[in-house]
């Protein structure tokens, strides 16, 4: 069932704005996605009729929080299809939930002469935190290099992966767009005796989601890219490995006993949720969870396939050479992000130019330097499309892009 | 909001298009990096110091048409001036970039405020300096533009404050 994208816009109140008498053209959702009046209004009611703490207090309100709070973690378990809803562990963002997992399994579990491999396509929340930890540990980072078409290239995996304890990569490549064969990675990564952990922060949002076809023993993604709101993030993990883990965070509600001499840590999820969680934004992302599944992700998948496809056509038929789309040329292999690089236009230049037609879309290096560097340019252009763009957007996209020749001109 | 043209001004453009003082020097220049972490930009900026000179001057890396300009026009600012001298223009420079939470909207009287405490003229006489007009000099208040696209302030100082950090080094 194809989306009824008008309806959809409708449902955002920021895509309903004018700025200089102009529609908003949002083209940077692999940053942000925009928020539904779903989402908004169940912070808003929560804030208005519900809100306590959680956890704890005997009072019915907070009763009612802490049942809202665990619903809207059934909501998560249900959209990624995992086992056990106490495996969904809330964070700050993929971020955090990355270094939660690197610090406390990693702390726990690496030491010179073991190996972590990652690939060259990583965001620097997947590349940083195994940094941090090397540094401490002194394990050996290796790197699943790229084809010349923006794919990971296997051909030497299973020596990457020899003596290796984890696999940790994207599903879906913030820069290229890149979608990762990720359960014939899980059966690489487990053949070889290694975890993999996938990072969902572009995938999630953008394809169903089912961890366990996928295979991973654990996956990371954000909430505010998602249709929920900043500030949250996931864990997921499976109940074997969360158990094995020790805790990351010290504090409130993480512990079952402390005593003068020690602590007692707390059972899943608790025992990664230290202190008084974000209440407010884990009940907005629950509802975005919904939002999305009332649309069915597979109906999102198929909008954003076809987009992406015209968006292509689109600007090879206009631009040509003129323009180079980084990334997996075939739509169905890819998400709906274009790194593009146009003319000799630097990206600062050419997002301050569409600016000007309300078209955004994100300059730079898209926290992936490495990349950068394998791809051999120091920044990009990036549109990042989602279920609520269209092809009226792409063409504006088109159009701006155009603009840019009036101030560069041509062979700069 | 402002236009184009307020940033895109013709002198800039030239600048990055024909930028001035470009390439490695060999030592006893330095070669100082500066990042701009949020876009990725890179300079490299080769500074020879001698008597208190900055005797010679050149620039390297990549950037967008706002960094790669200003640093052009820096070069042709400070080459050939007394350390101190650069250090005035520096400050200059910097103050005129520095509106604070002006943002898009900056209306006449920021606009007005802004001449009050950097006035393209008063860059142009530290510039001109004992020598008289220096019309390159009297480019840079071409940057000031930047100051509406806050976004873009920071490209604008980045070839500053590696030569800021540059100087200290030497």
């Amino acid at each position: 069932m194809s989306l009824d994208v008008a309806a959809i816009k409708a449902d955002f109140p920021m895509l309903a704005k004018e700025i200089d008498g102009k529609r908003l053209v949002y083209l940077d959702s692999g940053a942000t996605s925009q928020k539904p009046l779903a989402v908004i209004e169940a912070m808003d009611d929560f804030y208005r009729n519900s809100y306590a703490s959680v956890n704890r207090g005997a009072y019915r309100i907070a009763t009612e929080a802490t049942d809202l709070l665990e619903g809207a973690r059934a909501d998560i378990a249900r959209f990624i299809n995992a086992p056990n809803d106490h495996e969904v562990i809330f964070t700050k963002n993929a971020t955090e939930a990355f270094n939660l997992f690197v610090q406390a399994w990693g702390g726990a579990n690496l030491g010179p002469g073991d190996a972590v491999v990652i690939s060259e396509m990583e965001h620097h929340a997947n590349i940083v935190p195994w940094h941090i930890l090397r540094e401490r540990l002194g394990f050996e980072l290796r790197w699943i290099p790229l084809t010349e078409d923006g794919q990971l290239d296997l051909t030497d995996l299973d020596t990457l992966l020899d003596g290796a304890k984890v696999l940790s990569v994207t599903a879906m490549s913030n820069v290229l767009g890149t979608l990762n064969p990720i359960s014939e990675l899980a059966e690489a990564a487990h053949k070889a005796g290694a975890l993999i952990v996938a990072d969902g922060s572009q995938f999630v949002p953008h394809l169903p989601t089912d961890v366990q076809a996928m295979g991973v023993d654990a996956l990371v993604f954000t909430g505010h890219k998602m249709c929920g709101p900043t500030g949250v993030g996931v864990l997921w993990g499976t109940t074997e490995l969360l158990e094995a883990m020790p805790p990351f965070l010290g504090g409130g509600d993480m512990i079952l006993q402390v005593t003068k001499e020690g602590f007692t840590p707390n059972v899943l999820p608790h025992k990664f949720e230290a202190g008084t969680p974000n209440i407010v934004e884990i009940i907005g992302l629950g509802a975005a969870a919904r939002y999305l599944e009332g649309l069915g992700m597979t109906n999102v998948r198929e909008h954003e396939v076809s987009l992406t496809a015209y968006a292509l056509r689109t600007l090879n038929e206009r631009f040509g050479d003129d323009i180079k789309v980084h990334g997996p040329a075939e739509p169905a292999a890819r998400g709906g992000v274009l790194s593009i690089e146009y003319k000799d236009v630097h990206p600062h230049d050419l997002s301050q130019v569409l600016d000007q037609d309300n078209v955004y879309v994100r300059a730079g290096h898209h926290c992936a330097k490495p990349l950068m560097k394998v791809i051999g340019v120091n920044a990009t252009a990036r549109a990042s499309m989602y279920l609520y763009n269209d092809e009226a957007d792409v063409d504006a996209f088109a159009d701006a892009l155009e603009k840019s020749d009036d101030i560069f001109g041509l062979g700069i | 909001m402002a236009g184009l043209d307020q940033l895109y001004k013709e002198i800039i453009l030239d600048h990055y298009r024909n930028p001035r003082n470009q390439g490695e020097l060999p030592p006893p220049a330095i070669k100082t990096e500066g990042f701009n972490p949020l876009c990725g930009d890179e300079i490299e900026l080769y500074v020879e110091i001698e008597d208190g000179k900055v005797k010679d001057l050149s620039i390297g890396g990549h950037g967008c048409s706002i960094s790669q300009a200003s640093a052009s026009m820096m070069s042709v600012a400070v080459k050939g001036k007394t350390v101190d001298e650069a250090l005035e223009i520096s400050d200059k420079f910097k103050a005129m970039m520095s509106i604070p939470d002006a943002g898009r909207d900056a209306d006449e009287a920021d606009i007005a405020e802004a001449k009050a405490s950097a006035s393209a003229a008063d860059l142009g006489a530290v510039a001109g300096g004992a020598e008289g007009p220096d019309r390159e000099m009297g480019e840079l208040s071409a940057l000031q533009g930047v100051k509406k696209f806050p976004v873009r302030i920071k490209c604008a100082t980045l070839s500053w404050n590696t030569l800021l950090e540059a100087i200290e080094n030497a």
